[in-house]
């Protein structure tokens, strides 16, 4: 019966194609793909149609399924696409095969559902899985980007070494920026060290607790941390909610913190243009004689 | 007639989601960087706490509107253990995760108004209103 069925619906499959095509073409207009050309859509919708024939026809070919989902996903459309689309093949294929029958009982009836819902869930369930695969794997490829630049450690001169903090700090983070810190200032043998938390959006107790703690640290390996970029009104919270970072050398902007830290390693930056000039003022007034 | 946004606090990035909701919302009504900061500052401390101490919650917001002025009204409710002693989670130093134990009072100091309600075994509810000045 089961096997009668398919070939009905493959001998048939031009109408039910073209039912399928309306309801489809019917939710595009105030749906998720508004902005496709119509061109496109119809002839993915085609290609959509096709996919589910082979796989009915194959008993689920898995290789052609696999290649249009990656088309999908390639193109950025929503999951609803092709669940929406899998339900209206659903819908067309039993509405056309209870009215090819004769007599419709509740046996035909049921025969009809499952039959449908055995070619159809199959690939409902592997194109769902290789949306929610290629999620995954961006997510997952995005946690190690972000773990990336995540904390780096930059010897700007000798003896300095800054460390800028973008985005928001979690545990995770926190331990990061503590081993690249200590590890950094040991290795580049650097005395002072800038953690600058410009692009820090929020300081909350944790963060100042765990900056309080690198810079703890720092301090027991013998060097002298100042934490730069503190916003206005990231300064403001702090005093508010009752941060104490007076033990620290805060400074607001990175070069004025790059200024204490030469400061404190004994060196400052002379401008060779104006001493230039300087000289030749002098040659200049000396030629005036 | 008063939307109301709520995150749900599972994992750690939910925290960011909350803060970024709120800092969104803090703006869009017309709060200034200074007040964004502090609220977000605000709605950090609290869904963090949800994280750290009762896993599973929730962090809400809406506005809230009398006759002289508007504002924010974030509510964090967890299911968590609760807390026995709530005049010693309001003192600045108290803490039992190591941290500086300024969260609580330091929302406290951040918001308006702030009222929080606990039983232990049952959970935490804390509201904290923003007005904008």
């Amino acid at each position: 019966m089961d096997e009668n069925l398919k070939e009905l619906i493959i001998n048939n499959s031009d109408s039910i194609v073209d039912n399928w095509m309306d309801e489809v073409g019917r939710i595009k207009a105030g749906n998720y793909t508004a902005s496709i050309s119509d061109e496109l859509y119809e002839n993915t919708n085609r290609e959509f149609v096709n996919v589910i024939f082979t796989s009915i026809q194959n008993q689920g070919s898995s290789k052609v399924v696999e290649e249009f989902s990656e088309k999908i996903i390639n193109l950025g459309w929503p999951l609803s696409y092709i669940t929406d689309g899998l339900q209206i093949f659903r819908r067309v294929t039993i509405d056309f095969l209870l009215a090819q029958a004769d007599q419709v009982d509740s046996n035909h009836f049921s025969i009809v559902l499952t039959s449908v819902d055995e070619w159809i869930e199959p690939l409902i369930r592997q194109l769902v899985n290789e949306y929610s695969g290629s999620w995954e794997n961006i997510l997952s490829l995005q946690r190690v980007a972000l773990q990336e630049l995540s904390a780096p450690l930059i010897p700007v001169m000798e003896r300095i070494t800054v460390m800028p903090l973008i985005g928001t700090i979690d545990t995770d983070r926190a331990k990061l920026i503590m081993e690249n810190l200590l590890e950094g200032t040991i290795k580049h043998n650097s005395e002072v060290v800038l953690i600058d938390i410009t692009g820090v959006p929020v300081v909350d107790t944790m963060v100042a607790h765990h900056i309080i703690q690198a810079a703890e640290a720092v301090r027991l390996i013998g060097s002298t941390c100042i934490l730069v970029g503190i916003r206005p009104e990231i300064a403001q919270t702090i005093v508010n909610i009752g941060i104490d970072l007076s033990k620290f050398l805060t400074r607001s902007t990175l070069k004025k913190g790059f200024t204490k830290a030469l400061e404190i390693t004994e060196r400052e930056v002379v401008d060779l243009h104006a001493k230039n000039q300087g000289i030749e003022d002098i040659m200049h007034s000396l030629k005036g004689e | 007639m008063n939307p109301r946004s709520c995150v749900n606090i599972h994992k750690e990035w939910d925290i960011v989601g909350a803060r970024q909701l709120g800092r969104e919302m803090a703006k869009e009504i017309g709060f200034g960087t200074v007040d964004q900061a502090r609220i977000a500052t605000a709605v950090s401390e609290l869904a963090r706490n949800i994280y750290l101490y009762a896993k599973n919650g929730q962090v809400c917001f809406e506005y809230i509107y009398t006759n002289s002025q508007k504002g924010i009204l974030m509510t964090a409710v967890d299911t968590g253990p609760g807390i026995k002693d709530i005049s010693s989670v309001m003192q600045d130093g108290y803490t039992t995760s190591g941290g500086l134990g300024a969260g609580l009072p330091g929302v406290k100091r951040l918001m308006d108004d702030f009222d929080i309600e606990s039983a232990v075994g049952e959970g935490t509810k804390i509201k904290a209103i923003k007005w904008i000045r």
